[in-house]
């Protein structure tokens, strides 16, 4: 029981982060119907983002670890949303109207990008970030096993809620995410209602980048190492959550981040850590197969 | 001096390779009036109003829009800024609702532009800032406005999509109202509406042009309607104009009976005559 509810615990602390991820995949599936797949790797230049910043903060004597997260939060997101902002400029936008295939190799040809140049930049080393949060509470004990939340998992869990908050918010209340909404429907209709299609598609990117971005310093927190390569599977991952959910829906890429994160740390629990990307993924194989929308997607109807 | 037209079209063509669409149309729409463009399937009419809103690159032409706001070249702005800046605003021959999102939804997005510069670019809106709550609640009233005048006010929160047909209609014609047009182009409104729907959109029609004071443009095949609310009407023919006054005069116009109203004086002709008709040259 208490062993269960560990696993629980380190679950949902992986799942937000591939919920966060996969909230920029459906996103931007919804708005233009395109996988980004360069977004994994938008995730990879967070997390080395948020290295290099609290870096560059110890040196410039920061020593206030919240302070110091705080920072490296905003920072991390916005220069992570220039990215995601450039990468629709250059990659997407000049093949809008081209033909479908196009922007989906043109994202592939992106994402081996990201990787070789931060491998030039920063080397194919693993970069360590040492532990900045130490502790945590311990919730239950028994049989000699302490379930234990620590804070670094907290921290990860409160920002992903308030941030889906936010973000649901942005979503169904202010005049962008209505506008996101009316191009998703229909994009000629929306311009013609004077709203600005290629300005909304762009700040979708953003505000993807920004998500990932944060799960990509949390990422950095969690686990401690990053490397040039983390973006393929963490991105691999989320997809699936964002096709486990239904792609388009965004309780749906929430949802599946998180069932994605449970699978993936009962599975390790019970059966074999060596297999948990196996779990995860025949998780994808079989939603393809028995439902194809995913879990709160909607059929789509092919336009004519 | 004369009055400078609401909109000016001179020489208008538009070719898509070897066919030509619309052959060198001019014509003028004045505010506050309704002009109608009428004449038989594939004039180009619907091609008129693709190159006005954006969607087609005319291949020679000027559009000329001009109101309080100043003087636009249509053909020059990108699609967002005809509807911002040049505020011309447009319906559907199939209807183009958001089906996904509410009636009111509908409405409100068509004020987008407004309640972006009242949230200050989204930041605000999301903080709940007092001005961005005050414009949206300016939305809803404009749209619960257009809502009631389309007799739509019962059914602002179900999804667009699910509304029957003559409801779609009105609803588009609402959503376009939204945007405060100066000039509002209506592509058939009165298709598969029943004769009292179709009375109705006429009074809607007309107390539009006089309350708001703007200038509408209608594509319209019943004949009710056209002859019943226009002020002028441009008659096309293969993409090219062959007659433009008001409904009297167009109505006794040889050309246009030959070409298109032909049926109704010509009852006991044969339909195969009628046919041979249509393919006669404009102007013979």
């Amino acid at each position: 029981m208490e062993y269960l509810l560990q696993q629980i615990i380190n679950g949902l602390t992986l799942g937000a982060i591939y919920g966060l991820i996969a909230i920029g995949y459906t996103m931007v599936y919804g708005i233009i119907g395109m996988i980004n797949f360069a977004h994994g790797d938008v995730f990879m230049i967070g997390a080395f983002i948020s290295i290099i910043t609290f870096a560059l903060l110890w040196m410039g004597g920061v020593t206030s670890i919240p302070l110091a997260i705080v920072l490296v939060l905003f920072t991390t997101m916005l220069f992570t949303a220039v990215y995601g902002w450039t990468v629709e400029r250059i990659a997407y936008r000049p093949l809008r109207g081209s033909f479908r295939l196009a922007p989906l190799i043109s994202a592939i040809g992106m994402s081996i990008f990201l990787q070789n140049y931060v491998q030039l930049l920063q080397g194919a080393r693993i970069k360590p970030l040492p532990p900045l949060i130490s502790g945590g509470i311990v919730l239950m004990e028994g049989d000699g096993f302490a379930v234990q939340i620590n804070y670094t998992q907290m921290i990860i869990i409160a920002v992903t809620v308030a941030l889906m908050t936010a973000f649901t918010l942005l979503i169904t209340r202010t005049p962008l995410g209505r506008a996101q909404r009316a191009c998703e429907q229909d994009r000629g209709m929306a311009a013609l209602l004077g709203v600005d299609v290629d300005r909304t598609i762009s700040l979708t990117f953003v505000m993807g980048a920004a998500l990932a971005a944060v799960a990509g310093l949390m990422f950095a927190l969690y686990y401690g190492v990053v490397d040039f390569f983390i973006g393929f599977l963490a991105g691999l991952k989320a997809f699936t959550a964002a096709v486990l959910g239904g792609i388009g829906s965004l309780p749906g890429a929430m949802l599946g981040g998180i069932l994605i994160g449970l699978i993936e740390a009962l599975w390790s629990g019970y059966f074999s850590v060596e297999y948990k990307d196996v779990a995860a993924f025949a998780v994808l194989v079989l939603v393809l197969v028995f439902r194809p929308t995913g879990l709160l997607g909607r059929p789509e109807i092919e336009k004519v | 001096m004369t009055v400078v037209p609401l909109l000016s079209v001179q020489h208008l063509t538009m070719r898509f390779g070897g066919l030509v669409a619309i052959d060198d149309l001019s014509f003028d729409a004045a505010d506050r009036e309704i002009t109608a463009i009428i004449g038989p399937n594939g004039a180009g009419k619907t091609t008129v109003f693709n190159c006005l809103t954006g969607f087609y690159q005319p291949t020679v032409g000027r559009l000329t829009l001009t109101h309080g706001g100043g003087t636009f070249l249509l053909e020059r702005l990108e699609g967002h800024r005809i509807a911002k800046e040049a505020r011309v605003a447009r319906t559907f021959q199939n209807i183009r609702l958001f089906p996904r999102m509410t009636a009111l939804e509908n409405l409100v997005v068509a004020q987008h532009n407004r309640l972006m510069r009242a949230s200050g670019y989204t930041v605000l809106g999301l903080l709940g800032h007092p001005g961005y709550r005050r414009a949206e609640r300016e939305a809803v009233e404009l749209a619960r406005h257009w809502l009631e005048r389309t007799g739509l006010a019962d059914r602002a929160d179900r999804d667009a999509g699910s509304l029957p047909y003559g409801a779609q209609r009105r609803l588009e014609i609402a959503r376009a109202m939204c945007t405060r047009p100066a000039l509002l182009c209506l592509d058939e409104p009165a298709a598969g509406l029943n004769p009292r729907e179709s009375a109705e959109l006429n009074d809607l029609l007309l107390a539009v042009r006089e309350e708001e004071r703007i200038g509408i443009l209608l594509i319209e095949h019943d004949m009710s309607v056209v002859m019943g609310i226009s002020d002028h009407i441009v008659v096309l023919d293969y993409g090219k104009r062959i007659a433009d006054g008001s409904p009297r005069t167009v109505r006794n116009d040889p050309t246009v009976i030959r070409a298109y109203l032909g049926e109704e004086d010509d009852e006991e002709l044969p339909p195969e005559v009628l046919v041979d008709l249509r393919g006669v040259p404009p102007g013979c």
